[in-house]
């Protein structure tokens, strides 16, 4: 008999069909995966086995575990099963956590509320449970709390916090996207182990394929709240009945073709940069520390180059896309544009600053929502002498927003009417603009789902054949940086550590910094390979 | 969340509505004396009745709600206006001289208690409306300086405004084209409720007579000359003090029921 057996789940909140007919099985000690895009209701699915749906919610269907109707529970009787006999890691290690709590106590914690045990005891019990979780006791003590840990310590906590009664079902939801890819892996292997330990269902909601043909034994895929195809990994990676499951995976593995330029008048020169942040003072009258952000980095761009910059978080990616885009001024080294400093006197150089532009990761932040996208995109011509007025204004407009694929009687709608992958466009269309000689691309795909992904990045490609477009590409995500870059840098630490042409890099790195991050990163499996085989 | 407004709205209006009236038109003109009519209960001639002097509460009311308005509009004008533009400078300038000073300076207003200096101000420089705007106006600067910051920090630290700032724009622009429209919501809830605390602080300093002054009649006097007759006709303090009431009342639920329907989130859900 399965441990969960969920049963044509059909979910409503309000008005809306969120789920249709979901049904899906976990076995004890095996590993599920849930995957799809954004609004697929995979999340939803995970809440619905939780019993943590919003009060207009409307459930109909089978929800069994154990042989226990779930759906049939007070929400008492749920409370007794969380934590109990199903437990959950979120995605987000940061905000999981009782940041006032230390890490002991939380995990205690959830022994102390389902068994009436001394506290002691638990205590005890805790220091097991996150010994299991890779925190051993010597060099994490009980009374730590969360902000002395690293990102991906504090997910290790959030798991001993699920498993520590070792609930026959963890519902994972996201657990590794806030992650760098090192740490990933290391959560990635700790899960697996756990499950085949306790011979504990694993049910996994992810919308990275890479990690789900690595880690699942079984996938389900899902779309606009309907499971479209589900199986053994092996053989639904094989067969792939559905379109939307070829779709995405031809998706995740998208490549482009850059034109070929030649490249060697040099653009931008970094030469010996370090960048200090003024750490706040720990007494009153003491002289502040300071942290050193970047060190001594020295780097050309050369004109018509696509340079890729890789990285985990903290390794100082984006403090130097400040200091480079003159945003704020360096402590030592210079940084020029054609030979002009990005930053002089005091103040940014803005006749330097006009051959450059940026885009951003978040395309729900970068805009103001109260702007239209006309106001929006036209924001650069504030650094040009002479901008175009009226109808040349306009006729600047619609061709910008043609060349990124949008139409030009979008001008006037606000930002709240596009999708995420329309806002990354207009956000490349304020970038084009003033035609800039070089654009900054701050992680400017990461928060896309991979079809979207996939177009913008072919967006990207169809720029650089028309307009020999020079830009850095920064992104910690190394599938994307292999296909749009030529050339491509490694940080750690705020040190360039290996730098080369991008497929050499790849495929035979030198630093071990650099063959760790290619190391760990999940990769799609050689799908013609599964074919054949 | 939508009744907050509407009855918000609602007795706001009113009040203003009353103001706006007791410039043309008023049931009896309040400064005229009729002392063989004094102290009547509520009645189809009086609505509200008549004081001690037999001049007509209702009347009184009127005019009464035109030195409230007055007093707490501009107290609050006073607010926006210097608090504001130093909220946002101290944003744009987070951790430097100028965010220090400015809101140490803020620290400072806000650590003496507001009606006790609005006391003191009012006794040196004399009793009087003027005086008492003055005196409510300094204390409104430090809570609109306080909120602009708190709301335009986060904002600073948006991919827009570093879209703007890579655009070349300065902070002052920075601050009048992104931020500002951005807490708009924010400033508006706010004044809204510093003008009910505006009214109320100014009824107290007329119930202790440092108000405007006779023959202007104002809601906070109105009580004070009620209280000795309190036994006797009890409507001379129920009338002023509902009206202090229900204004408050008014203008604390037209704020809430704005934030709510100012919400972006909401209205995007709306749109």
């Amino acid at each position: 008999m399965s441990l969960l057996n969920v049963q044509h789940v059909h979910l409503q909140i309000g008005e809306h069909d969120i789920l249709s007919d979901v049904s899906l099985t976990t076995d004890p000690g095996e590993i599920v995966a849930i995957t799809g895009e954004s609004g697929s209701g995979k999340s939803m699915t995970a809440l619905a086995i939780m019993g943590l749906l919003p009060d207009a919610a409307h459930v109909s269907g089978s929800i069994d575990l154990n042989g226990e109707n779930l759906l049939s529970k007070t929400e008492a009787q749920m409370c007794a099963l969380r934590g109990q006999s199903i437990g959950m890691v979120f995605q987000e290690p940061m905000t999981a956590l009782n940041p006032v709590k230390t890490i002991g106590d939380q995990v205690a914690e959830t022994i102390l509320v389902h068994e009436g045990v001394p506290k002691a005891e638990a205590m005890a019990r805790a220091a097991q449970t996150l010994q299991r979780v890779g925190l051993p006791r010597e060099r994490f003590p009980l009374s730590r709390f969360p902000h002395e840990l690293s990102g991906g310590q504090r997910q290790r906590v959030v798991i001993a916090m699920a498993i520590a009664l070792r609930p026959s079902l963890l519902i994972a939801d996201e657990p590794t996207t806030a992650l760098d890819v090192t740490t990933q892996a290391q959560i990635l292997d700790l899960l697996k182990r756990l499950t085949a330990e306790d011979g504990m269902g694993l049910l996994m909601i992810t919308h990275d394929l890479a990690v789900v043909a690595d880690m699942a034994e079984r996938i389900i895929v899902m779309q606009h709240g309907k499971i479209v195809e589900q199986g053994q990994t092996h053989t639904l990676l094989r067969e792939m009945k559905h379109p939307y499951t070829r779709a995405l995976f031809a998706a995740s593995a998208h490549e482009v073709d850059l034109p070929q330029t030649q490249a060697d008048t040099p653009l931008l020169q970094v030469n010996k940069v370090s960048r200090d942040y003024r750490l706040p003072r720990t007494r009153l009258f003491a002289r502040p520390g300071s942290f050193r952000a970047v060190e001594h980095v020295s780097f050309d761009i050369n004109r018509g180059e696509r340079l890729g910059l890789v990285g985990e978080s903290g390794c100082g990616k984006s403090t130097l896309t400040r200091a480079i885009l003159g945003l704020e001024d360096v402590q030592e080294g210079t940084i020029t544009l054609d030979g002009a400093p990005v930053f002089g006197a005091g103040r940014p150089n803005l006749d330097v600053r006009r051959k450059m532009q940026v885009v951003f990761q978040d395309p729900f932040g970068s805009f103001n929502p109260r702007h239209r996208v006309e106001r929006a995109i036209c924001e650069p011509f504030h650094l040009l002498a002479d901008p175009p007025t009226g109808q040349a204004r306009a006729d600047v407009v619609a061709e910008t927003l043609r060349a990124v694929g949008l139409s030009p009687d979008d001008a006037q709608k606000y930002p709240h009417q596009f999708s995420g992958g329309q806002r990354q466009r207009i956000a490349i269309a304020r970038a084009l603009i003033i035609r800039p000689e070089l654009i900054v691309f701050d992680e400017a795909v990461s928060a896309l789902d991979v079809s979207v992904r996939a177009q913008i990045l072919d967006l990207l490609a169809d720029l650089c054949r028309q307009n020999d477009l020079t830009y850095l590409f920064i992104s910690h995500d190394l599938s994307v940086v292999r296909t749009v870059t030529d050339r491509v840098l490694v940080m750690q630490s705020g040190k360039i550590v290996e730098e080369g042409p991008t497929a050499s890099v790849f495929d035979s790195p030198k630093h071990p910094y650099t063959q760790s991050l290619i190391a760990a990163a999940p990769r799609l499996p050689n799908l013609e390979g599964l074919t054949h085989a | 969340m939508k009744r907050s407004l509407i009855i918000g709205s609602l007795l706001s209006s009113l009040v203003v509505l009353a103001a706006l009236i007791s410039f043309v038109w008023t049931p009896f003109d309040h400064t005229s004396l009729n002392i063989p009519d004094r102290l009547q209960t509520p009645s189809a001639e009086h609505l509200f009745g008549t004081d001690h002097f037999g001049r007509d509460m209702l009347s009184m009311i009127m005019v009464g709600s035109r030195t409230s308005i007055a007093v707490a509009f501009v107290a609050v004008g006073i607010g926006v206006g210097l608090g504001v533009p130093l909220g946002l400078w101290a944003a744009a300038r987070q951790g430097g001289w100028a965010d220090e000073i400015i809101m140490r300076g803020n620290d400072l207003i806000f650590a003496f208690p507001s009606l006790v200096i609005a006391i003191l101000i009012t006794t040196i420089f004399g009793a009087g409306a003027i005086n008492a705007i003055i005196a409510i106006g300094i204390f409104n600067i430090p809570v609109f300086a306080r909120v602009t910051r708190g709301g335009a920090l986060s904002l600073w630290a948006r991919e827009f405004v570093l879209s703007a700032r890579v655009a070349g724009k300065g902070a002052a622009r920075i601050s009048v084209e992104h931020i500002l429209p951005n807490i708009a919501n924010l400033l508006i809830v706010q004044a809204t409720i510093q003008f009910s605390l505006g009214i109320l602080a100014e009824a107290a300093l007329s119930y202790i007579g440092l108000g405007a002054q006779p023959p202007t009649p104002s809601w906070g006097r109105m009580l004070a000359d009620a209280q000795t007759m309190v036994s006797l006709a009890p409507h001379l303090a129920l009338v002023p003090g509902v009206a202090i009431i229900l204004t408050v009342l008014g203008l604390n639920l037209l704020g809430d029921g704005l934030r709510d329907w100012l919400d972006p989130k909401l209205r995007v859900a709306r749109t």
